[in-house]
């Protein structure tokens, strides 16, 4: 510790060329918390989709429909627990931008398939008693300020009601929370049965089956058996677990895993070679003071620690402002206003990121400091 | 006229080349040559003659090609980097002609950094760093860069830091080289006063006659050789 105001004194030697170095990093950081954010918000229901639930949609399409008459079918199926249909609405709220899910249920087992939705007791009771009864998810809810006890038209652009309208009309009974962060709270619920006595077409269809197995081992052939069970029927099946589904949902708008690991492999690349010069450069100055120290007494290796120290501190310096900075933008919220429902940096990634900044210091450290660990001193001297 | 125990350092036909390419460059022939403790020893000799190649073996900076060297009864050509390196730092100042302090430290952290190398707690090595600035005349400037100082004083603080050790041996390369005549001979003063008074056994590289006026003894090296006398 003694040395650190030797290594701090080098940084402060050309102001400016630290600060955009810094900067630099710093910049890169910002982005790579945002990008990990970002890829958590599409790839939310990956993360924290149950294992043991399995997702049965249209063999053609998720668009289209399936009788409701499968769901005791499917309960049929060994090895399937519970089974639930939901709907997909697709109403809007005043305007087309205020996008956010919302989707038709039999409340109780819904409520039963998904721990992760945290109601409270009296406003699950309220939803059971209330047939146009709708809860909504914090974030939403949020967003909106959706408070209990309002009522909140959506316009349908699918269901027309019997009646030739199309707004109907919910009131909010309750408001859930994710059981964890990783839960996606964007998402609105209401009564299946409320739909499908309003609407003038479509009854007797369901969205999809969402299936809880025994056994989440043995998911895959639970799911073979319910392809198996539909197969020749006028509606064919694909039964897929709710990860494979979801991230196939989120493929469809291209790898984007791949995508950001590709953008930050090119980001941090240059901040590599920008960095790695930065500290070269100031090391080639300083050939002549490394052979002072190394003639005060200093060894090979003491110098060479003392460039990896100062790159280290460069980087490390540049890596946690950055992730620092990205917390705090991310801690603001989803700044799409409802595309991102969940958006944080999980711990993994955080942890990530400090190694990163810790390599980054020791890689744009390396030649530098192999080459002030092996100056010879009466040659450094000589470069007056 | 000496005992063994005033020998200081010791000289042995040692030779020192360079190879450059194919072709080795042969800078110091065969010395041999002994300082005794407490001498003040100016060498002297024309450009390119070896004098600080000479001066770097004695300190360690580098190793000679044959012969050996001693340094108060031990044979530094045969330390290994570490031992070299922890040798230099326990015995040997060094005051180069351009002073060479960090340029981004103050004065009294210029002195401290050898001391960084002792298990010296913080406290101590402020009261030597205190000590030795005080020796050259310049606590007061403590605070100061290196840039806000003129040459005679960043001399003077390269100085402290090369007796803030408390080393056997002051190894100097032209320490009055860079300076006007006035600064030189307050430099020149200082190194004598640490010679009589303090004991410190010093060798300086010179060019000036009258630096090496304040020498207790004069060596003369001549295209790689000790002589007793300058050729005209
Ligand atoms: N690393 C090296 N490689 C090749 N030649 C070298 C090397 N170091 C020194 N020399 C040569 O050795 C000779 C003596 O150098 P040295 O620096 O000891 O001379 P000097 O007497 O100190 O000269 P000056 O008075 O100019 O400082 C010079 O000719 C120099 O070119
Ligand atoms: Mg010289």
């Amino acid at each position: 510790m003694k040395f650190a105001p030797l290594v701090l004194s080098n940084l402060r030697r050309k102001r400016l060329r630290t600060a955009l170095t810094l900067l630099s990093i710093t910049v890169a950081f910002i982005l790579f918390g945002y990008l990990a954010a970002i890829r958590v918000g599409l790839g939310a229901g990956v993360q924290v989709a149950g294992a043991d639930r399995l997702f049965v949609r249209h063999r053609v399409s998720i668009a289209q429909p399936l009788p409701i008459s499968y769901l005791d079918r499917i309960k049929r199926v060994p090895g399937v627990r519970a089974a639930i249909h939901q709907s997909w609405f697709g109403g809007i709220y005043q305007e087309a931008k205020n996008f956010f899910p919302q989707m038709a249920v039999d409340p109780e087992p819904f409520l039963d398939m998904y721990p992760e939705f945290v109601l409270p007791e009296e406003q699950k009771l309220a939803w059971l008693r209330t047939r146009n009864g709708a809860i909504v998810g914090r974030s939403t809810a949020t967003r909106f300020g959706f408070k209990v006890g309002d009522h909140i038209p959506l316009q349908a652009t699918i269901w027309r009601r019997e009646d030739g309208g199309v707004m109907w009309d919910f009131e909010i009974v309750g408001i859930y929370d994710g059981a964890d962060r990783g839960t996606d709270t964007s998402q609105f619920f209401f009564w299946y049965d409320y739909l499908e006595e309003g609407r003038a077409f479509g009854k007797g269809l369901v969205g999809w089956y969402v299936v809880k197995v025994d056994n989440p081992d043995r998911a895959a052939e639970v799911a073979k058996l319910i392809d198996d069970e539909f197969v020749n029927s006028s509606d064919e099946v694909k039964a897929e677990t709710e990860r494979a589904f979801i991230s196939g949902w989120v493929n469809q708008i291209g790898d984007i895993g791949l995508i950001i690991r590709a953008i930050l492999t090119a980001v941090f690349f240059t901040i590599l070679l920008v960095a790695g010069n930065t500290i070269a450069q100031s090391v080639r100055e300083r050939t002549q003071e490394l052979g002072v120290l190394k003639a005060l007494g200093f060894t090979n290796r003491q110098v060479l620690c003392l460039v990896f120290a100062e790159s280290c501190m460069i980087s490390c310096l540049g890596g946690f402002l950055g992730l620092g900075i990205a917390l705090l933008l991310i801690s603001a919220g989803d700044p799409t206003g409802g595309a991102l429902p969940v958006f944080y940096v999980p711990v993994r990634d955080v942890v990530y990121g400090a190694c990163i900044s810790v390599g980054l210091g020791l890689v744009t450290g390396f030649f530098p400091a192999l080459r002030a660990m092996r100056l010879e001193i009466a040659e450094s001297l000589r470069q007056a | 006229m000496s005992g063994t125990d005033d020998l200081l350092v010791n000289i042995e036909g040692v030779t020192k080349y360079y190879r450059r390419g194919a072709e080795l460059v042969h800078v110091l022939e065969d010395i041999w040559f002994q300082v005794r403790r407490g001498e003040f020893l100016a060498l002297m000799g024309p450009s390119g003659s070896g004098k600080s190649t000479l001066l770097n073996l004695i300190g360690g900076l580098d190793r000679p090609s044959r012969g050996s060297i001693m340094v108060d009864g031990l044979r530094i050509d045969r330390l290994n980097e570490r031992e070299l390196a922890a040798w230099r730092a326990r015995h040997v100042g060094f005051v180069f002609q351009l002073y060479n302090l960090m340029p981004v430290l103050t004065a009294e952290r210029n002195v401290e950094l050898p001391l960084l190398l002792t298990p010296l707690t913080r406290a101590q090595r402020k009261r030597h760093v205190a000590a030795a600035l005080a020796a050259v005349g310049l606590l007061h400037r403590k605070k100061h860069f290196p840039r806000q100082l003129s040459g005679g004083e960043q001399q003077r603080v390269g100085i402290a830091r090369a007796i803030v050790t408390d080393p056997t041996l002051l190894l100097c390369d032209e320490p009055t080289g860079d300076l006007d005549r006035r600064s030189g001979d307050e430099i020149l003063d200082l190194l004598q006063l640490l010679n009589r008074e303090h004991g410190k056994t010093i060798i300086m590289v010179t060019h000036d006659p009258h630096a090496s006026a304040r020498a207790t003894r004069v060596v003369y090296l001549y295209k790689g050789q000790i002589v007793t006398e300058m050729p005209k």
